[in-house]
């Protein structure tokens, strides 16, 4: 097992990686300031930290935009096909044959960037979880206007704070996750190349291809 | 490798994302922006008084009818009508002269001269107490009408002394005695000569010494307003725009803007673009209600919060103010002999005649929600003596779309009440009679209560109180505005008591919180546990170099 070759092949387009890095900033930073807004400690002062964290909030809700904009015109969405096959195998993986040297269910490949379980996750971030949060914290920053209304602020800022926690441990457990590749940079430096490592010898299943699914 | 060459294209990306968040729109706290300047409420309150001074068509000095010798002071009133002849009928139906706060006379329950009661010298006890008729707007208290001198003599003049004397010599036959009295006269017509709109000193005299001193009432309102710098009040300042009290208490037929009693100073805040010819009385007339620069979070406050809760973050910042009085202390003679004990601030925190006093200076107000009215109590009114009663207390409610939160100088008392009818009562102070000579409060408190025909049973007592004062003056400049941290803070906050809406920073729900944290602990520990799996199992990696 352990002769087989690894080979390197082009995965993330430029534009993707720009996004991706770009996207992990902005959340980083929103986090780091939301917190700070939410009164959990004093970093930057609360003013600049609410200066900061509206300024990125509405960049990212434009940049959100070229992003989906990306996804439909190149097809790449069809990475986010949710599909339960292998699916418990990759969960399996993850749960055991990890720590038995076992190799990972479904490999990366040209026309299959992300695994079940990934695509299942990043489907849950991109389409509710992100856009979720980009429409409470728009609510939030735009709370004047819709007063009349008579709604409370409080569920919208609750919701908010919320998602920002799962949005932590999404981070935590995304970061993490990048570890398990062939070496532990390996996964990070392919984000950051574009090009992922895999084994010559992976086959992609014709299920795996988004042109070729029926 | 292609490893090194393609993140040199990805850093100057991140480079240039991070170099934005450096950028000017997050330091618009930082004090020496020059972008400040342009905030829109600046501009167009600059636009409000561009003109600079003030112009009359007429010098009064030259005018005959107030030339002649002068023998009492309704003899000038009567000179200033021959010409204004409107200008008692207008004033008389004003509050400066009836002190009611109604437009009626019949309805005589608040005011000075009506029913109203505070935690100061407490009741004017129906003009009775004459003491506080040298407020009043006439000749000798009421009885010889309008002084108009009051307001608009320009020239600080003892008129009282100077027609007691007349008055005396007059039944003089001695030539000498009758050339002094010339004298005097020609001294009266010079000062009469100067006519002007009302100056500092002329509302000062009153408003800033209401309560029996300098400062003891409002705490945004002193003497120190005379020649206040642009730091004490950037209107006012004589370094900076040297605002009269007029500028902003503008008047239509002899009444003047402002808030009375329960009356708010405006029925509609609206800028001068919105209605022209509205009272200048709000900040919002002339800085409008979005006045910071357009992408500043600062205007999305102004439908809540008042500009004076941020821009006066102190009040009282020269002199002191008086925070307290208790009566209840009162009337403690050393020998048989009223004495008084002065304090650091250099004003009296005790006297005989009215107790025990607290005095401070810059201090930090009292936040509440107010829609612009004032409860106001009464001699009348039912208290509950069991509790802090509150005399005068602003009316708001969050939920209100016409209150904002403001500040407040809370005046706190000990004040006499009526252990049986349960309610304030209202004791004569000054004159023979009164609490100040006699140090009997029962008689004091019966003829009191006797001038505005209310009773009293004989018993009382004394309870807390407290009075509220809206704290409008004393706008200090935009550097020293309130910093967000201040009252967006966890439980330290200016506004830690206002409750019923949620305020970022200051609010949270526990269980979300816990919860958030549950997640993301939860997720750490997962992660670490796999982690650590994987290094103890080596990644299941059976050495095969073996």
């Amino acid at each position: 097992m352990n002769e087989k070759k690894i080979i390197k092949i082009y995965l993330y387009t430029r534009f993707e990686r720009f996004w991706h890095w770009l996207q992990a900033l902005m959340i980083i930073a929103l986090i780091i300031t939301g917190l700070e807004v939410h009164g959990t400690y004093s970093l930057l002062g609360f003013q600049r930290a609410v200066n900061i964290h509206n300024f990125i909030g509405l960049s990212w809700l434009v940049l959100f935009a070229f992003f989906v904009f990306w996804l439909f015109t190149t097809g790449e969405w069809r990475q986010y096909i949710p599909t339960t096959k292998k699916l418990f195998a990759v969960m399996m993986y993850y749960a055991r044959g990890i720590f038995q040297g076992k190799p990972h269910p479904v490999e990366k490949s040209p026309g299959a960037k992300h695994n079940p379980l990934q695509r299942l996750t990043y489907l849950g971030l991109s389409a509710l979880l992100l856009p979720l949060q980009m429409v409470t914290g728009l609510l939030y920053y735009t709370w004047n206007s819709w007063a009349w209304m008579n709604i409370p602020l409080a569920p919208v800022a609750l919701l908010h704070t919320l998602l920002a926690f799962m949005l932590v441990s999404f981070l935590l457990v995304h970061v993490y996750m990048t570890t398990t590749g062939h070496s532990l940079f390996s996964h990070i430096s392919g984000m950051i190349t574009g090009w992922e490592e895999i084994y010559d010898t992976t086959r992609v299943e014709e299920w795996e291809l988004p042109g070729k699914r029926k | 490798m292609a490893r090194m060459i393609i993140p040199r294209v990805l850093l100057p990306l991140l480079a240039a994302a991070f170099l934005s968040l450096a950028s000017p729109p997050f330091f618009t706290g930082a004090a020496s922006d020059p972008r400040d300047d342009e905030a829109p409420g600046r501009k167009l309150a600059k636009q409000a008084v561009k003109r600079d001074k003030r112009w009359s068509t007429t010098d009064h000095t030259t005018h005959e009818a107030l030339k002649k010798p002068f023998m009492s002071g309704e003899e000038v009133t009567q000179a200033c009508l021959s010409c204004h002849s409107e200008a008692a009928e207008q004033f008389h139906q004003t509050i400066h002269w009836t002190w009611l706060a109604s437009g009626s006379k019949d309805d005589i329950t608040y005011g000075k001269a009506g029913y109203s009661v505070n935690n100061f010298c407490i009741s004017a006890n129906a003009m009775e107490d004459k003491a506080c008729l040298k407020c009043h707007t006439g000749w000798n208290g009421v009885e010889e009408g309008i002084n108009c001198l009051k307001c608009h003599g320009m020239e600080k003049f003892n008129y009282s002394e100077a027609f007691t004397d007349i008055q005396a010599f007059v039944r003089d036959d001695d030539p000498e005695t009758l050339k002094i009295m010339a004298e005097i006269q020609k001294e009266v017509s010079s000062a009469v000569g100067k006519i002007g709109l009302p100056g500092r000193s002329n509302c000062g005299e009153c408003h800033f010494k209401g309560g029996g001193g300098d400062g003891v009432k409002h705490g945004d309102l002193d003497t120190s307003l005379m020649k206040p710098n642009k730091a004490l009040d950037v209107h006012m300042g004589i370094d900076g725009e040297n605002f009269t009290c007029t500028r902003c208490h503008t008047t239509t037929n002899h009444n003047i803007a402002g808030r009375i009693y329960t009356n708010p100073a405006v029925e509609k805040t609206q800028s001068l673009l919105e209605d022209d010819l509205a009272p200048k009385i709000t900040c919002v007339s002339c800085h409008s209600d979005a006045p910071h620069t357009n992408d500043s979070k600062m205007n999305d406050h102004t439908d809540e919060v008042s500009c004076q809760a941020c821009h006066i973050p102190e009040y009282a910042r020269v002199n002191p103010t008086k925070m307290s009085w208790d009566w209840s202390r009162a009337g403690d003679l050393k020998d048989g002999k009223p004495y008084n004990v002065t304090g650091d601030l250099g004003k009296d925190i005790y006297q005989s005649i009215k107790g025990e006093m607290v005095w401070d200076k810059n201090v930090v107000p009292e936040y509440f929600w107010s829609n612009g009215t004032q409860t106001s109590a009464t001699a009348k009114d039912v208290i509950d003596p069991a509790t802090v009663v509150k005399v005068s207390h602003p009316v708001g409610d969050g939920s209100d779309p016409d209150s904002r939160i403001y500040p407040f100088k809370i005046h706190r008392g000990r004040q006499p009440y009526d252990k049986v009818h349960k309610t304030l009562l209202t004791p004569l102070l000054s004159g023979d009679k009164g609490y100040w000579t006699t140090f009997d409060w029962n008689e004091a408190i019966s003829l009191g209560n006797a001038s505005l025909n209310l009773p009293f049973s004989g018993e009382f007592d004394f309870v807390e109180t407290t009075y509220a004062f809206p704290i409008t003056h004393m706008v200090a400049p935009k550097t020293q505005a309130l910093a967000c941290i201040k009252c967006h803070t966890r439980d330290t906050g200016r506004l830690a008591n206002l409750t019923g809406f949620y305020m970022p920073g200051r609010d949270r729900v526990r269980l979300v919180d816990s919860l958030g944290w549950l997640i993301v602990l939860g997720s750490l520990g997962g992660v670490g546990l796999h982690g650590l799996g994987r290094f103890f199992t080596r990644n299941g990696r059976r050495d095969s170099n073996e």
